[in-house]
């Protein structure tokens, strides 16, 4: 049997870049991909503007991910691609991995650390319960980008985009550059989920009109999708009876939303974070489960790969550096109050000697000109205004525990003040 | 006075822009870029294009490109246009040329997968 110290889930920007990690501090590490390639959605994202954090470069997603995949093909790290993992059982301290590929079959595995880097999924047309009958040329924007970029298909002439995520703005551009009318982007919440320079490049530079409060409510077509409904919408995001108007298309295209991926981590039983929709982690990225980490999008979904590939940094350093030792673990609780969507990670292990903690947020509402500190037995221990926050904007903090003499009985309070 | 939105990274300055009898005045940007950003949107706005291309290969389509550097946006479906006649034969690398100097810009357009990973897995 294989024997690895870190095995990690997922060939995509967060996996590549644990692996990396791992690989650094010693540890013998595998990456287990389903798909044929390492790079994960990064492939088809054939837009530029990833790693103006870590290259200082503005590149395109398959250029961003191929310089990672370089770098893991020259070190000693294994790579199982095409590979699915069936089951994954703790036994003692060590996990028992069951792998499948058409080289191997069944295969069983043995690794000291597992890191979850599983990526997440788009929310479907199912998920956002719209009426109707079920035509043909409703795709999630994912799907739509994999045939216009890897294909080489138009999947439409004429289509709608619903919700204004980064990759519906994206999109609605590369449709229109190769052809498409693109009649319209809706988005039922009252303001963008996209971030602004997408409004800007995808929509204002090819006269694409956003509808806020807007949503689809009905398709309509029998083989194909010939026209769908579209209604306003109140505050509580509810369709206004008598604001229906009827928008001829042969495509609808969906970003409406991504869900982090964890049905490994469900079924080892690891605790997920209703907020998040990922595990709780402490900031060396461990979940609940004792040599399980997460990072990247299925630990929460991010908007830029920067971070991706820094929270798998963390999640395969810390992974490798568990294979070889570890002591117990002393959590306390990091709060963030109502006006976070979530805060990153939920735990301090005060036991840890990663006294530097990163720790990402999101604000629930767009807000000036406020202050977020971090509280710690009614002191502050950090605090940082900020002139604007919005929700699709992740912000980045980092602290330092080191010098706070944190109790086990303790919890950290995030709190954002105006 | 003219507001707008700055594409340079993702922290998407809201810039204000008011032009002066010789000079341009830009207010909102947190670095340099989005000062250089205003006076092009106003004198020549550019902007860079991301597509792909046609391959001979069956298994792998389409190949990624990108223009290394921005084009006035005038020549943007242009170049499209272009983009849409090239057909590549050979397993080209990250970063080949595969259409130089378009429209005469000095830009290039460039692969930006390799298609030796894409077609067999290894460098």
């Amino acid at each position: 049997m294989d024997n690895y110290d870190v095995v990690v889930l997922g060939g995509g920007p967060a996996g590549l870049a644990a692996a990396l990690a791992s690989n650094e501090c010693g540890g013998k590490t595998l990456i287990i991909e389903r798909e044929k390639l390492l790079g994960g959605i990064l492939k088809q994202c054939i837009h530029d503007g990833f790693g103006l954090i870590r290259f200082k470069e503005k590149l395109s997603g398959p250029e961003y991910s191929g310089r990672y995949i370089d770098m893991v093909l020259e070190k000693d790290i294994d790579v199982e691609t095409s590979t699915f993992v069936t089951e994954i059982k703790k036994q003692g301290e060590e996990f028992l991995i069951t792998i499948v590929n058409s080289k191997y079959g069944v295969k069983k595995i043995k690794a000291k650390a597992i890191v979850l880097a599983n990526g997440c999924r788009e929310r479907t047309w199912r998920q956002v319960f719209i009426q109707g009958t079920r035509p043909a040329g409703i795709y999630t924007a994912g799907t739509a980008q994999y045939f216009v970029n890897m294909m080489g298909y138009l999947p439409f002439k004429k289509c709608v985009v619903l919700g204004s995520g980064d990759i519906g703005l994206i999109m609605a551009r590369r449709l229109t550059l190769e052809g498409c009318t693109v009649e319209g982007v809706y988005e039922a919440k009252s303001t963008p989920s996209g971030l602004s320079r997408n409004i800007a490049q995808c929509l204002d530079d090819f006269s694409i009109p956003l509808h806020l409060s807007h949503t689809v409510t009905r398709v309509f077509g029998d083989d194909r999708l010939n026209a769908v409904e579209i209604s306003k919408v109140d505050e509580k995001m509810i369709p206004i009876p008598g604001t229906e108007k009827i928008v001829e298309c042969d495509g609808l295209v969906l970003s409406v939303g991504l869900i982090p991926e964890n049905e490994i981590a469900e079924s080892l039983n690891i605790k997920i974070d209703r907020k998040t929709k990922g595990p709780f982690v402490d900031q060396n990225l461990m979940t609940g489960l004792e040599g399980v980490f997460s990072c990247g999008n299925a630990l929460h979904v991010n908007d830029l790969v920067d971070y991706v590939s820094e929270s798998g940094e963390i999640a395969g350093e810390n992974a490798a550096k568990y294979a070889k030792e570890h002591k117990d673990r002393k959590l306390i609780r990091m709060n963030a109050d109502s006006k976070f969507l979530y805060a990153v990670p939920q735990y301090i292990d005060i036991n840890s000697l990663n006294q530097k903690v990163i720790a990402y947020f999101r604000s629930r509402d767009i807000r000036d000109k406020m202050t977020v500190k971090l509280l710690y037995d009614g002191q502050v221990i950090f605090s940082r205004k900020y002139n604007k926050l919005k929700p699709p904007e992740m912000e980045r903090i980092t602290f330092d525990i080191s010098k706070l003499n944190l109790k086990d009985n303790g919890e950290i309070n995030i709190v954002m003040e105006g | 006075m003219k507001t707008l939105v700055c594409i340079g990274c993702p922290n998407g300055c809201e810039l204000s822009v008011e032009e002066k009898a010789n000079d341009i005045l830009v207010s909102g940007n947190m670095c340099p870029k989005g000062k250089e950003f205003a006076i092009n949107e106003i004198k020549n706005p550019v902007r860079s294009v991301t597509s792909t291309v046609k391959t001979v290969y069956e298994e792998v389509p389409r190949l990624s490109v990108r223009t290394n550097g921005e084009i006035p946006i005038k020549y943007v479906f242009p170049l499209m246009k272009l983009i849409n006649t090239v057909e590549v034969d050979h397993p080209a690398k990250r970063g080949e040329v595969i259409l130089k100097d378009v429209f005469h810009t000095g830009v290039d357009v460039i692969a930006t997968s390799d298609m030796n990973y894409m077609l067999r897995g290894v460098k």
